[in-house]
């Protein structure tokens, strides 16, 4: 079998199986990616194409022979005869309480959100079939911070996906964006915890906005179900970048 | 042979689910040579009968009066379908739950009130410190979700409920729909 090559080097290839297809993918490969091109697909909510990945969501979540650990598939590289399963009654289980739980932990209103219809929460949520929501609401009172000229970040909607954080430090190079405080206590903030509309670092380039999977970041003066994200920029930045390097 | 009694009930919404059910338009006509419905703020009864078969519950538990009332209804029924997003997650009802009673009351009744600035001691039931969704409070047997869901949501749950199934549905509706 011919070598896949990269950058003119030979990369070695390994053979696995998941949900008990035989296939082979690239060392440097993650589970989620070998399965995403055998055409399996593993539900994912804090990975981007583009961004680093850090395994913050745990939906991608996928089961190991041998193993009683669950591991996030898109931060596990894949192994020489790893078997992997990625749709057991356990996982599916655990989907359904990772979403229910982040739907419990904000405030999500949907039918007054700027994504409405737009927004991967609640397409996921959809797509596996959750009704409703099997844990009490906590109903938390968190800050809708509208300081910045074009911007607002409405902490009732942000599932901690980390994805404006990734974004504006990676691909902006910014770093205006951080993780503060833990648990159901953590908040994303603007630089050392200020208002965004006095954020130094900040270019308002806009990025953060359209990774953003929920209606926890968007442009100001959209309504309900108007805020479309655009994130086609991304895998192209990134492309340009490999190809400078 | 007796005919499913089916009836809806309206705790915390703003009637959109109703509006919904009679957007169903000539189907309604269809419906009730299926079943009869005994009860609904669309007809006359006044209080909540025995043994109803089916009953679709719109909006969320407020008050001791939803209170009561949604009790009397898991113990007159048997299928209870909680019916929108009020019922289901407490929707916009719910967007009062960060803030104190006192300063929600305080907010209705004295600070956008021009004339008469007093709390309502009557027919105006108490409300309770948080509006939660129905089945917080009583077993529900089937959600769906929706702002408002569908008249062909609502039709497609009623004709496989009457015919014994249990709807699925799945890409039918969803959160905000
Ligand atoms: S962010 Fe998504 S899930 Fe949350 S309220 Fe908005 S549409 Fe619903
Ligand atoms: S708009 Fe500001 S905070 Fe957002 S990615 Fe750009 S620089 Fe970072
Ligand atoms: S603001 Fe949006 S992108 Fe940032 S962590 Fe919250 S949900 Fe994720
Ligand atoms: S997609 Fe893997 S942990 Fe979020």
């Amino acid at each position: 079998m011919a070598q896949p090559i990269a950058n003119g080097q030979i990369m070695a290839a390994k053979t696995l199986t998941i949900n008990g297809k035989h296939l082979s993918a690239e060392e440097s490969a993650t589970v989620l990616e070998a399965a995403s091109e055998a055409g399996i697909e593993i539900p994912t909510l804090c990975r981007l194409e583009g961004l680093s990945e850090v395994g913050a969501c745990r939906l991608c979540l996928v089961e190991l022979t041998g193993s009683s650990k669950l591991l996030p598939a898109c931060v596990t590289k894949v192994a020489e005869g790893m078997e992997v399963k990625t749709d057991t009654e356990r996982l599916r289980r655990y989907r359904l309480m990772i979403l229910e739980l982040l739907f419990a932990e904000r405030n999500h209103v949907c039918s007054v959100c700027v994504v409405n219809g737009l927004c991967d929460l609640q397409s996921l949520a959809q797509q596996l079939g959750i009704t409703h929501v099997r844990f009490p609401y906590l109903y938390p009172k968190v800050s809708v911070d509208a300081s910045h000229d074009r911007f607002v970040l409405d902490q009732n909607r942000c599932i901690l996906c980390t994805r404006c954080v990734r974004v504006c430090d990676e691909i902006e190079g910014a770093h205006t964006w951080d993780v503060m405080g833990r648990g159901t206590n953590s908040r994303v903030i603007t630089d050392l915890n200020e208002p965004w509309g006095s954020s130094e670092t900040c270019t308002s380039c806009g990025k953060c906005v359209h990774v953003c999977p929920t209606g926890a970041l968007f442009e100001k003066g959209r309504s309900v179900a108007e805020m479309q994200k655009r994130r086609e920029f991304l895998p192209y930045l990134k492309l340009m970048r490999e190809q400078r390097k | 042979m007796n005919k499913p009694r089916l009836a809806t009930a309206w705790l915390d919404g703003c009637s959109g689910c109703h509006m919904s059910i009679l957007d169903l338009d000539e189907r309604l006509i269809e419906l009730a040579r299926f079943a009869d419905i005994v009860y609904s703020p669309l007809v006359d009864a006044k209080e909540y009968p025995e043994d109803v078969d089916i009953v679709l519950v719109e909006g969320a538990v407020s008050s001791d009066e939803d209170l009561k009332k949604i009790h009397t209804i898991r113990r007159r029924t048997k299928t209870l379908v909680s019916l929108g997003d009020c019922a289901v997650t407490s929707n916009v009802p719910g967007m009062r739950n960060r803030f104190p009673i006192d300063s929600v009351t305080h907010r209705a009744y004295f600070e956008n009130a021009q004339f008469n600035q007093q709390v309502p001691r009557q027919v105006i039931p108490p409300l309770l410190p948080t509006s939660r969704p129905v089945h917080e409070f009583v077993k529900v047997d089937l959600f769906v979700p929706g702002c408002p869901p569908s008249a062909d949501t609502i039709h497609f749950v009623l004709t496989e409920l009457l015919s014994g199934k249990a709807p699925d549905l799945t890409n039918k509706t969803r959160f905000g729909a």
